[in-house]
């Protein structure tokens, strides 16, 4: 029913991290014509806020996903999920790790996506590769949710987890012949050290980071800041400015109908200026500081408050005064001179920024 | 030779512009040369590794005040489409 007649094809999702660069590699080596998926979802921590950081001295940092596409040899598509992405972020059926991490959903999700590529050649692919090992992640890495993800993802047995297949039944591929199960693995558990033995194996001596820590999803602060949009708003619900926005700057809320988004170097100052047609915002003119944005109305009494926490982060924060420049989104500017609030008097729960 | 395209990724961080060249490049004659023009340094690196990695040819990168421009050639196969 499945014997093929043409070299098998496999796409292997690939996050940029050790495990899904072997795991394709693993798979290649046994002959299967592979390619690489990576998906932006928007939550992903490199890309946009390496861009905004970025300084002058700073290299330019690369894109880990292609990086590693790039030293196995197999192609690549990035794929733009990042909407329809919203309603696992949103609703996730299986629910949320520690922080709002979907993890399950999401892995769902992606390879179900995989699931539904097209090689090169536009033809079918044969099967789906990840780079999960049983036990590495409290969420979706245990051999129960494993199966879940295969079933949920329609792709059934259909989906091959080299690094740990030896651990679980086997898949299609491996009855069919179209991989030798004996030269995948087994690994288990959250010891990174089979690893690294095989990555030094297949001669990769270099790779991104161990492994996850690649969605701010399961950033504590991160999070911190979207529970805090959505309980402003009164809804669950965002979009592609908002998850950026809440990656850049120090996020302070004195009131539930305001937010302050102040600039911490000029990277993001500079980001945050591309943003003043959609915000008030306000600037200090006497000395140099941050740009703020102002996310919500405020009244004359909150408008001083604001601009003495401005003050608090310019160069005139010692000083007995500091001129701050306020902009509506019209263009309609005024100035206020302002006592800088000293730290102790912004309390604690008010910043959403560790 | 088909002319330059010229694709406008300017505001948009990595690795956006690299997906919308993906997705312009699916739909350009072969051999056609494509300007991206962005804001985000990160296109530097990103491009030209796409194009290693999917066959394409990356011409040049050149910056002009505060945007980047890089040229890239599309070479078939093309990518194939997005589901």
């Amino acid at each position: 029913m499945t014997a093929l007649s043409r070299q098998p094809r496999a796409v292997a999702l690939i996050s940029g991290g050790l495990d899904s660069m072997l795991a394709a590699k693993v798979v290649q080596s046994q002959g299967v014509h592979v390619e690489g998926v990576n998906f932006f979802t928007g939550f992903c921590v490199e890309g946009h806020t390496q861009a905004v950081k970025r300084t002058k001295k700073q290299k330019v940092k690369r894109h880990s996903a292609l990086w590693c596409a790039e030293q196995i040899g197999i192609p690549m598509q990035i794929v733009d999920i990042s909407e329809d992405y919203k309603d696992i972020v949103i609703n996730p059926d299986y629910g949320y790790g520690r922080l709002l991490n979907p993890c399950l959903d999401c892995k769902i999700f992606m390879v179900n996506r995989a699931l539904e590529l097209k090689s090169n050649s536009n033809e079918p692919f044969d099967f789906v590769i990840t780079g999960e090992v049983v036990g590495q992640r409290p969420k979706s890495q245990r051999s129960e949710t494993m199966a879940i993800i295969a079933k949920d993802s329609g792709a059934d047995d259909r989906l091959l987890r080299p690094l740990c297949a030896k651990n679980l039944p086997p898949s299609l591929p491996e009855r069919e012949g179209w991989v030798d199960r004996e030269q995948l693995y087994g690994f288990s558990g959250r010891s990174r050290k089979p690893q690294f033995a095989l990555a030094k194996e297949l001669g990769i001596s270099e790779w991104s980071q161990p492994a996850g820590g690649c969605c701010f999803l399961t950033d504590e602060s991160y999070t911190k800041k979207l529970q805090d949009l959505w309980d402003a708003r009164g809804r669950k619900d965002y979009d592609l400015e908002d998850v950026v926005l809440l990656k850049i700057g120090r996020h302070i809320r004195p009131a539930p109908h305001f937010k302050l988004i102040i600039g911490r170097e000029e990277g993001e100052n500079q980001y945050l200026r591309g943003f003043r047609h959609k915000f008030a915002h306000m600037s200090t003119v006497s000395h140099v500081g941050p740009l703020c944005l102002i996310d919500g109305d405020l009244n004359q009494k909150e408008r001083i408050l604001a601009s003495r926490i401005l003050a608090r982060y310019s160069r005139g924060r010692t000083e007995p005064d500091v001129t701050v420049r306020i902009t509506d989104q019209s263009g309609v500017s005024e100035e206020v001179v302002v006592e800088p609030m000293e730290p102790h008097l912004i309390p604690q729960d008010w910043s959403l920024t560790n | 030779m088909a002319c330059a395209n010229v694709l406008d990724t300017k505001g948009l961080l990595c690795p956006l512009p690299v997906i919308r060249l993906q997705e312009f490049a699916r739909h350009v004659e072969h051999e056609t040369e494509i300007v991206v023009i962005a804001t985000d340094p990160g296109v530097l690196a990103d491009i030209p590794s796409w194009c290693r990695v999917n066959g394409h040819v990356h011409v040049s990168s050149e910056q002009l005040d505060h945007e980047f421009h890089v040229k890239v050639r599309a070479v078939p196969p093309a990518l194939p489409d997005e589901v």
